[in-house]
């Protein structure tokens, strides 16, 4: 009982301002899909082109997890069993890059390496194979889902295998236990439980990939529901269809996300990079080879593509690009958008701590206060349920009759975009907010201060980092982000990824390139303050 | 207090000042696709000499291609700023008539010459050519010479086809299937599927690709290796000629209802079917003159495939059974 009762009625109020703006949000767009001409869209969803649609959602989305974890379990391996590896410090560091990078700026790079004019096939040519092979289509969507799901997952893993306790590599190794045993015993017990939990993520993240699809799926027999959906609006202005596929993905995500909440939670790679146990088995050659060849092969996938942004954006006239005109508009666009969606996003967060907060100051929190705060942790994750390009779609149609839709499209994105940071944002903020109350809730209470003078004196300095943190983390995503704007992208709304695909979907790859590192340059910036200040705030 | 009120004259006055002098420089909107606006292409062109006749700017909008700028404009209704769509062709005109937001024009058109006569009251001509498979003779020895052959040909080499939702070659394609297959379009369809590299959202997307060497056939028109000989000097990108005969597109242009410069639209269309505008065509849009030129046409358009038969469908037709066709399309190509 460290509130008083001004503040703890404050928290609660804003906890359910919060609620409810966002609930009302995701369900105007949701009543939007529902009700427009129901009709249309039961004759649409149980079409063959539908159910191919989904077919091919969840057979390239089990794919990729299969090829993702699979091919991560021997990477994070190798990475446990060598703490020594030359640069593995970097190594561990490169794998969390991905992550920070915008999709359609990976998949740039990926199309520098992979594509038919890139290094591998002009290596295969060489080699006398005639048949290069494409990155159109499932291989190239599996390709790009790898490279960005592969990194997650050995992290998730290593993080795993990190936290078993030092004795028991001592001890496997006092009692002479092969590689195999070492897996079955130690390792495996390990990994086994996280396993299914970050299969489920991965999945999840494939199912409902946008960017990637859009650019690599090169035809109607590589398109996902969420690239469907964008197609059926912005290609063929035919609503019904795209209500019935919006529908048909709000059931899908629903029941990945239930399976989800079933499986174990794989921990926060956050903490992967610090603790190394020393290693004594893997000594034999053969061993020591392998896991070489694991760690290399997994970083040469990694490294050739954003070598590659970086090589085709120096080619490119980069002093001119970034004087354009469109660029200068484009940025100013996506800066303004970026800032909204951060500030929104942190106000929120900030409003849904202070209710939960205050529901879990009280002596003896009644069932509904209880259910209020568990309600509220769910609201931030509400878009994982409702992907932005439904909450687009639906509010598409809201605001449809009132005129331009190009009018409410920057606002528009920038809430999608605060939806969509909220998750990562409150990951960030609550438990540093929850660690200072601790530390300080008694003092301040003790010393009387409350309200702007505790704000001011006791808050400010400390959650300033986090702050900025999730700030820089909420923009980055802002910044980075194709799915929300593509449904309402025009010419009067361009942003910084908008005209990067737009260059790129007119070939002017030159252009493309240059922006492309550009963007890609300010989001890993934004994200690497992002991920320090969080260590910063984990460990001080 | 004397001075407030000065002042609030001297601003209203500064106001209408600027509102005539905004007044004389009329800007007439025009939504068009992506690849009339290119450097190489009609649009810079087009503006220059539109504008010194006419005392105007000339605000062009682009969008991915044909079929995508009737969809713009569905979606934005009433409110579009557009004055004037260029670039959808005579396939879409039906369908682009009940949406019951252009306007005929009213003009006389007697100096437009397209195969088949085509005229109407809403929309213009202003090219047309006809539509083939552009191959690399680099990459290719034995192009198809049927639609047949396109269709039943060696899987491995590849083509980029449009996509009918958003493109007018793309359609043109699905309607050309359609001529030649009638109900057996499908099955030719799921054929052809093999052989498509990918599907491109636009006509400039696809034949970037080609251009870059990504794939060696692509969908496009006769008229394309035209631009290859007069520019570049080459005879490297050829038309394959199809036995079947080949589907022809005429592009035209209409009048917005609630265009806030329809005068200076209908200027413009006038305009478009002048030399003036007609000479800029093949050489920068690279398709055929509707009108009278003021000169010859380059020799490279000697050189071009001449097809012996020419496919149009009636547009009432297309508007009827578009939906369902690309329906069709969908399904076949979706098809794993």
């Amino acid at each position: 009982m460290l509130l008083t009762r001004g503040e703890r009625r404050r928290g609660i109020a804003w906890g359910l301002m919060s609620f409810a703006s966002i609930a009302l949000f995701v369900a105007i767009a949701v009543v939007a899909l529902l009700s427009w001409d129901a009709d249309g869209a039961q004759s649409r969803l149980f079409t063959a082109y539908t159910w191919r649609i989904l077919r091919f959602t969840l057979w390239q989305a089990m794919l990729s997890t299969l090829l993702s974890v699979g091919l991560a379990l021997p990477v994070a391996l190798a990475l446990a069993r060598r703490p020594d590896f030359p640069c593995r410090t970097w190594i561990v560091r490169l794998l969390a890059l991905p992550m920070g990078l915008p999709v359609l700026i990976g998949a740039l790079g990926l199309i520098g390496i992979w594509g038919r004019q890139g290094l591998i096939n002009g290596l295969l040519l060489t080699l006398g194979l005639d048949q290069p092979i494409s990155i159109y289509g499932l291989s190239g969507i599996l390709l790009a889902h790898v490279f960005f799901n592969l990194p997650l997952a050995t992290r998730l893993l290593l993080a795993a295998l990190e936290r078993q306790p030092a004795e028991y590599w001592l001890l496997s190794a006092s009692l002479g236990m092969k590689p195999l045993s070492v897996f079955r015993f130690v390792e495996w017990p390990a990994v086994k439980n996280v396993i299914p939990g970050i299969g489920a993520l991965v999945f999840m993240l494939c199912a409902t990939s946008f960017t990637l699809v859009l650019l690599l799926g090169g035809g109607p027999a590589a398109t996902t529901l969420e690239v469907a959906i964008y197609q059926s609006l912005r290609f063929d202005f035919d609503p019904p269809r795209a209500v019935a596929l919006a529908l048909l993905q709000i059931v899908i995500t629903g029941v990945i996300l239930l399976g989800m909440a079933l499986l174990p939670t794989p921990d926060d790679p956050g903490a992967a990079s610090g603790r190394t146990s020393r290693r004594f088995d893997g000594q034999a050659l053969s061993v020591r080879l392998w896991d070489s060849f694991a760690i290399l092969a997994a970083t040469v996938f990694l490294i050739m593509p954003l070598a590659s942004i970086l090589a085709a954006g120096l080619r490119a006239n980069l002093w001119n690009l970034a004087s354009s005109a469109a660029f200068l508009t484009a940025a100013w666009t996506s800066f303004s958008i970026a800032l909204s969606a951060g500030m929104l996003t942190i106000v929120t967060a900030l409003a849904i701590i202070a209710g939960r907060e205050a529901v879990a100051d009280m002596k003896k929190p009644a069932a509904s206060a209880r259910g209020f705060a568990a309600m509220l942790a769910g609201t931030s994750s509400l878009v994982l349920l409702v992907p932005p390009v439904v909450l687009g779609t639906g509010w598409f149609l809201v605001l449809r009759p009132l005129g331009d839709v190009g009018r409410f499209a920057p606002l528009l994105v920038a809430v999608i975009n605060m939806l969509m940071a909220l998750p990562f944002v409150m990951r960030v903020l609550e438990p540093a907010i929850e660690t200072h109350r601790q530390r300080t809730a008694r003092l301040s209470a003790s010393l009387g201060l409350s309200g702007p003078s505790r704000l001011w004196h006791i808050d400010l300095p400390v959650l300033l980092k986090p702050l900025a943190t999730a700030l820089s983390f909420a923009m980055a995503l802002s910044l980075g982000d194709l799915g929300a704007v593509a449904l309402f992208g025009s010419n009067d709304l361009v942003t910084l990824p908008w005209l990067v695909y737009s260059r790129l979907s007119s070939y002017r790859t030159n252009d493309a390139d240059g922006l492309a590192l550009m963007l890609g340059i300010i989001c890993l910036l934004l994200t690497i303050l992002g991920t320090t200040g969080r260590r910063g705030a984990e460990n001080g | 207090m004397r001075n407030i009120i000065l002042s609030m004259f001297a601003a209203a006055a500064a106001l209408s000042l600027y509102t005539v002098a905004h007044a004389q420089d009329k800007t007439l909107t025009v939504y068009t696709y992506e690849s009339f606006l290119s450097d190489w292409g009609p649009g810079p062109k087009v503006k220059e000499a539109f504008e010194k006749t006419c005392a105007c700017n000339v605000k062009f909008v682009g969008v991915a291609d044909g079929v995508a700028l009737l969809t713009r404009l569905k979606l934005e209704g009433q409110d579009t700023d557009a004055d004037l769509a260029l670039g959808l062709d005579t396939n879409l005109v039906s369908e682009a008539k009940v949406t019951g937001l252009f306007d005929a024009h009213g003009l006389d058109l007697a100096a437009v010459k397209v195969p088949g006569s085509y005229s109407d009251d809403t929309f213009v001509p202003y090219d047309y050519g006809h539509f083939a498979v552009v191959y690399d003779t680099e990459a290719m020895k034995n192009p198809p010479k049927s639609l047949r052959e396109l269709v039943d040909g060696d899987p491995s080499q590849k083509i980029a086809i449009e996509d009918p939702r958003t493109s007018t070659p793309g359609l043109g394609l699905l309607l050309w299937v359609k001529s030649v297959y009638g109900d057996k379009a499908p099955e030719a369809w799921a054929k052809l599927k093999n052989r498509i590299l990918t599907v491109a959202p636009g006509w400039s997307e696809a034949y970037g690709l080609f251009t870059k060497g990504e794939v060696p056939m692509v969908f496009s028109y006769t008229t394309s290796p035209a631009y290859h000989m007069v520019e570049e000097k080459t005879e490297r990108y050829q038309a394959a000629s199809f036995a079947e005969g080949h589907y022809i597109q005429i592009e035209v242009a209409g009048i917005l209802k609630g265009a806030s410069e329809k005068e200076l639209a209908k200027e413009f269309l006038k305009f478009m079917v002048s030399p003036a505008f007609q000479d800029i065509i093949p050489t920068t849009n690279w398709m055929m003159p509707a009108a009278k030129i003021s000169g010859a046409l380059p020799d490279a358009f000697n050189k071009l495939v001449q097809p012996q038969k020419t496919f149009l469908m009636g547009s009432d037709e297309v508007a009827r059974n578009r939906q369902a066709w690309i329906d069709e399309w969908l399904t076949a190509m979706s098809m794993n």
